[in-house]
């Protein structure tokens, strides 16, 4: 927790400040889950039995290094999009705790959900429901350059130019509204979004779920290029074990709200020990047979 | 504007309009109109009749101009109305806003409000608070405003809520945006189209409220007047002078039209769904308009007239209506299955794999669908030529199907068991008790547990594979010569997924249907299919047996499509993604539909249409180059 | 069900509460002084101190609430000074000709409603339903007031087929012929814009319903067109609609004091509006709050109607 007279990290002030800290010690954990859990609902029922809470996530531990890709699969209800919410502070833990740079935030106050957000950005599952049908889209990049570090029209103009370059779309596409693209589009705009406020870490809740498979292949190379060439840290949240192996470093396997098995992605899918890991395997292989 | 482009389409919108504005400029030149003094007595001339000398619509029992009191009494009304719709959609909309965008105890809090002005009837409610401030207009306005503020607040609410679980709210507040600057910027955009809506649609009905109330003496005080109280003076006099009532009743009625058929038109042009295509609802069986003579005569000679398969579908094309014309959602689409066979049909979102399914037993909608050539053969019979009455015979026993959501497939209301004893067709004799104990042997069947709880239970008492599982057992129950799958496992979990697969498999082992298998993963389908049919912008661009298919694909759409899906165990396979997108239904070339994305187009290929050509090992392929591109891979 | 019966009614309490709440503030809102303004001007000063102290007006408002409501629960909502009776006396009298009216309206309503709205459904954008969707636009958009009159005009004055007005009495006199005679131009001119808004809305379900997946999976499987439309999209239209009617209930509640005003019927809303006009604010007070409890009470049987029809409301 921190204390009131505590001087604000150095990154808080200088944008550029998150890539000096990360050379300084690379092997410091940048984004930290402490037996972090969420439940819904509960309680009540006056008249009636008390229905219990439904735990979401239950005391969930991971730390994601600078630079590394992190998948989290499972199925629905296994926890995992709830999990990607809270790690981004739209969700507040009900208890552990989120911890950035080694220090633990308490995302009940708006001060620490800011500091969160200014280092860790999301892309969302549904391309269509991500962007405002009456924002332009380069309006849509441009809100968290606005919010998260106030910089001037002509500096976000150019940001938005570069972004919209760098996933592939015609600068000149700022102007148009979300209806105006297909889902893949959409999606490498989300993507243009999240980076836009300049990140260490980007969580991707099924980003490639609500896509055609030719479409799928076009985030997929383009969050593979932000993998390799950007030094960002990537959690991919996912439940396609095939899309999970092609991108991440280290896998965390959930179901029903707990980590059920979590290693190097490669060894854990090719030889999971976990029975349910297993199972998951098993059903993908076959379908890929 | 497309907005009042959709608004000018609609005959009656337009006629609502035009009433409108019509009043609207009646009310406002009301002064500069060559009127007489509508307080102006004349008691020389009172109840004067219609036509009179100098008064064109008579007098009242105070010998006053009736026309002159009409247009400045709809001043009075009009205003009013507007007035209170204003402050009710304002007050209303805050109050619904506010609760959606806050939750919790906060929207608690104000939708009890809410609920307890909504416990009044409705105009009881505005009649307490005019015995508490006393009768007058503006008091009788005020209470209107008042009564309709819930209405106004649920309907917010109701879209609000909707809007504010959209992940823009989410990005809005990953972006560091304010509370207010969210409400303002991303919230209230969206849900003003419903207050416009609302609000629109409610004006003629508080305007009539507040008629009513003058009518009844508790609204507009002498000497001001507006239609309701001069209604209300009528109302006196009625047997002696029916037109000094009806002047400023029928003024009221079609003022209130007038405004109603402007406020429908209004929801039908910023209604969402109203966008796109044509919105009707899906009719019994797809229209069938084969105009022109057996036009699909392109691949029809290379799929060979099957001796013995029990589904022969040749050159089948089904349109879409959209807002630009008709166009056709599959083209050409032959094929044929024998007895046990599995076909598998492959594609993307738009790629006419479900239409085609669909339209085998004329399922897809209409509208927009309609069914412009082809034959669907069951069986000796064309299933486009039934009537509408041996089609209904045949669906369910020769033809059945399987449909993506077992959700949303399943009536929520009707028991397990009816639902599977309603797809049964009972033999001669067959009780209710004989069906239900079928109806327990089909869940048997398809590995539902405990069929006796399961047949008392309700869909959503179900998991998503028990409900897909009852979709088989529906399909099954008369044994069809023809299962067609729609997408049946992309709802379900992998696992899920998995063992529903197991039980199509299954099904092809013991019952010797034939199988139409749908979906958009080739991998599932090369698993489960003896054939595969691969399809691209309503095509059938390649089609032949499912290993060499997905292992040697001719088609370059379908190497393509095939190179790019991740596969489990492969995390370094390049996946090269396909450039640009599908082309619109509206927007297909002449040629081939995949030239502008493929990477081995030529002139020839954009000339013209390209046939379904046979490539020999039971093969066909729709490209003009697949020999040579053969030839650069070996 | 039982527990969710037990859940609906708990929740009716609060909202009770808060139209009782709303009721008493009436009173708190009258300009002036209320004492006066309920006597009237020529009232002696010795009765307005009479009845300042009767309303307790010199005490705090919570105390003064309170007080009423344990009063309103015995049964005594005060005293109608105009008519010099009880209050309840009066209301109670009142409600069982407004309970006449507005269950032949809400029955006409429901009937036809349904009828023309999936009449409409089904013929979606044929002549049909043009024609019907028209007729139900001119009903939405009629003022009860005004139709009541013509009707009366037209086939009482005019051709004398109905009495103009009044309601004949149920017991002796002419039983119940007569009042059937009596009550059919009012409760028709009541129903005209009930069956209106429930046509329109039972349109709009029905459309919702048959666009759903369910409703192609029974064609699907072969069953019966009539089947389908009836069984299957009527019975899930029926699940958003019969809350409807229950709200319905509130418009004809309402819209019966023009119609009783205009037939001179002996109902509750006539009574409101003449207690409005002496200033008998006791007496609508008394009024309001009697049918308000009744129509949170038909709101309740309207959602457990609905309950029953829907087996995913439970838990």
């Amino acid at each position: 927790m921190r204390l009131p007279g505590d001087s604000p990290p150095p990154h808080a002030e200088e944008p550029s400040a998150g890539r000096g800290l990360e050379a300084r010690n690379a092997s410091s954990p940048l984004l930290e889950a402490r037996a972090v859990t969420r439940s819904f609902g509960g309680g009540g029922g006056w008249f009636g039995a008390a229905r219990p809470a439904l735990v979401a996530v239950d005391r969930v531990s991971f730390a994601l290094r600078p630079g590394e890709t992190l998948g989290i699969v499972g199925e629905s209800g296994s926890g995992k999009s709830t999990l990607a919410r809270m790690l981004v502070g739209l969700l507040q833990p009900s208890a552990g705790a989120v911890a950035l740079d080694g220090e633990t935030l308490d995302l009940g106050r708006s001060g620490d959900r800011r500091r969160l957000q200014r280092r860790v950005q999301m892309v969302f599952q549904d391309p269509a429901s991500a962007m405002n049908p009456r924002k332009t889209v380069g309006a849509s990049v441009e809100a968290p350059m606005i919010g998260l570090k106030g910089w001037d029209a002509a500096r976000r103009k150019a940001r938005v130019a570069e972004l919209f370059t760098r996933v592939g779309l015609a600068p000149g596409h700022a102007g148009r509204h979300p209806h105006e693209f297909s889902g893949g589009q959409l999606q490498r705009i989300g993507v243009a979004r999240a980076l836009a406020a300049e990140p260490a870490i980007v969580v991707l809740d099924e980003p490639v779920s609500a896509l055609d498979v030719s479409v799928q292949a076009q985030v997929l190379a383009l969050l593979r290029e932000l993998r390799d060439g950007s030094g960002l840290s990537l959690v991919f949240v996912s439940h396609d074990l095939a899309v999970v192996e092609a991108l991440c470093d280290r896998v965390m396997v959930m179901r029903r709200g707990r980590v059920v098995e979590e290693g190097a992605c490669r060894t854990v899918l090719a030889a999971p020990r976990e029975e349910y890991t297993c199972e998951l395997v098993d059903a993908a292989r076959r379908l890929a047979a | 504007m497309s907005v009042l482009a959709r608004l000018l389409r609609q005959p009656f919108a337009v006629a609502g309009l035009a009433l409108v504005l019509g009043f609207v400029a009646l009310a406002l030149a009301a002064p500069f109109l060559p009127l007489l003094d509508p307080n102006a007595t004349e008691p020389a001339n009172r109840l004067a009749a219609p036509g009179a000398a100098g008064h064109l619509l008579g007098t009242d029992q105070l010998g006053r101009d009736i026309l002159a009191r009409l247009i400045f009494g709809l001043r009075v009304s009009l205003a009013v109305g507007v007035a209170a719709t204003l402050a009710a959609a304002l007050v209303g909309g805050i109050i619904g806003l506010v609760a959606a965008f806050y939750g919790r105890w906060v929207d608690g809090a104000l939708m009890r409000l809410v609920d307890v002005l909504m416990a009044f009837p409705y105009l009881l409610l505005a009649l307490a608070v005019v015995a508490a401030l006393g009768p007058g207009l503006t008091n009788a306005a005020l209470a209107i405003a008042i009564v309709n503020v819930p209405f106004f607040a649920r309907a917010v609410r109701g879209q609000a809520l909707g809007i504010v679980r959209r992940d823009y709210v989410a990005a809005a507040r990953l972006a560091g945006f304010s509370d207010l600057r969210i409400l303002v910027s991303e919230v209230l955009p969206n849900v003003a189209p419903l207050l416009i809506v609302t609000a629109a649609t409610t004006i003629g009905w508080m305007i009539l409220e507040t008629a009513g109330l003058s009518f009844l003496g508790l609204g507009a005080q002498p000497p001001q007047a507006d239609l309701g109280s001069m209604l209300g003076d009528g109302r006196k006099v009625v047997a002696a002078a029916p037109h000094v009532a009806a002047a400023p009743g029928v003024v009221v009625f079609v003022l209130v039209v007038g405004l109603n058929l402007l406020g429908d038109g209004l929801r039908d042009a910023l209604d969402p769904r109203m966008k796109g295509a044509e919105t009707g609802v899906p009719q019994p069986a797809t229209r069938v308009e084969r105009g022109r003579a057996a036009s699909g005569t392109l691949g029809h000679e290379a799929s060979g007239a099957l001796a013995n398969s029990v589904l022969d579908v040749r050159a089948l094309s089904t349109a879409f209506a959209t807002p630009r014309g008709s166009f056709p959602a599959i083209r050409d689409v032959s094929f044929a299955l024998r007895a046990g066979e599995a076909l598998g049909i492959v594609g993307e979102s738009g790629s006419g794999k479900s239409v085609t399914a669909l339209s085998l037993a004329r399922l897809a909608p209409t509208p927009p669908g309609t069914i412009v050539s082809g034959e669907v053969r069951i069986g000796g019979d064309d299933v486009l030529d039934l009537s509408l009455d041996a089609l209904r015979r045949l669906r369910g026993d020769r033809i059945a199907y399987v449909f993506q959501d077992p959700l949303t497939t399943l009536n929520p209301l009707m028991r397990i068991d009816a639902q599977i004893v309603e797809a049964i067709r009972p033999g001669p004799g067959e009780g209710a008790k004989a069906l239900r104990a079928r109806a327990r042997a089909l869940m048997a069947d398809v590995g539902l547990p405990d069929p006796g709880r399961i047949a008392r239970a309700y869909p959503h008492e179900l998991s998503g594979g028990q409900r897909q599982r009852v979709g088989v057992a529906m399909a099954l129950a008369n044994a069809p010569d023809v299962l067609i799958a729609d997408e049946p496992t992309t709802a379900l979990d992998a696992t899920t997924q998995g063992r529903i697969l197991e039980l199509f498999a299954r099904i092809r082992r013991e019952r010797g249907a034939a199988l139409i298998f749908v979906s958009h993963d080739v991998g599932v389908v090369a698993h489960l299919c003896d054939r595969i049919a691969v399809m691209y912008a309503g095509e059938i661009v390649e089609e032949g047996p499912a290993r060499a298919v997905a292992e040697r694909p001719l088609h370059p759409y379908a190497a393509r499509l095939i190179a790019c899906a991740p596969q489990l165990g492969q995390p370094d396979k390049p996946l090269a993604p396909i450039p640009g997108a599908p082309p619109a239904i509206d927007a297909r070339p002449d040629g081939c539909a995949f030239a502008p994305r493929c990477d081995h187009a030529i002139d020839a290929c954009r000339a013209g249409p390209i046939p379904l050509e046979d490539a020999g090992d039971d093969r066909r392929v729709r490209c003009i180059r697949w020999r040579e591109l053969l030839g650069e891979a070996a | 069900m039982r527990s969710y019966a037990l859940r609906r009614l708990a929740l009716a309490v609060p909202v009770l509460f808060g139209v009782t709440v709303v009721v008493f503030l009436v009173i708190a809102l009258v300009p002036g002084d209320p004492a006066l303004a309920i006597l009237g001007s020529y009232a002696t000063p010795e009765s307005v101190a009479r009845l300042n102290a009767e309303l307790g007006l010199d005490r705090s408002l919570p105390v003064r609430y309170l007080a009423w409501v344990g009063n309103a629960l015995t049964g005594d909502l005060g005293r109608s000074y105009a008519l010099d009776r009880p209050v309840l006396d009066e209301v109670l009298e009142r409600l069982g000709p407004t309970l006449i009216l507005a269950a032949a309206a809400l029955g006409l309503s429901a009937l036809f409603g349904l009828a023309a709205g999936v009449a409409s459904a089904v013929r979606q954008n044929g002549w049909v339903d043009r024609a019907i969707g028209l007729a139900l636009l001119l009903g939405v958009s009629t003022p009860s007031f005004f139709l009541g009159l013509l009707l009366v005009l037209w086939l009482s004055v005019g051709l004398g087929w109905f009495p103009t007005g009044g309601m004949g009495a149920l017991f002796g006199g002419g039983g119940i012929a007569d009042l059937l005679r009596h009550l059919v131009l009012p409760a028709v001119t009541l129903a005209v814009v009930a069956t209106a808004i429930l046509g329109r809305l039972t349109r709009a379900a029905m459309l919702d319903v048959l666009r759903q997946d369910f409703v192609r999976t029974a064609r699907a499987k072969g069953v019966e067109e009539d089947w389908v439309i009836s069984v299957h999209a009527l019975k899930s239209a029926l699940v958003a609609v019969v809350p409807v009617i229950g709200l319905q209930a509130g418009y004809v509640l309402g819209g019966a004091v023009y119609v009783e005003t205009v037939f001179q019927w002996p109902g509750v809303g006539r009574m409101l509006v003449e207690a409005i006009g002496r200033r008998d604010i006791l007496l609508v007070q008394g009024g309001v709050l009697a049918v308000a409890a009744l129509y949170v009470a038909i709101n309740v049987v309207t959602d457990l109607a609905q309950a029953a029809l829907d087996p995913r409301i439970e838990v």
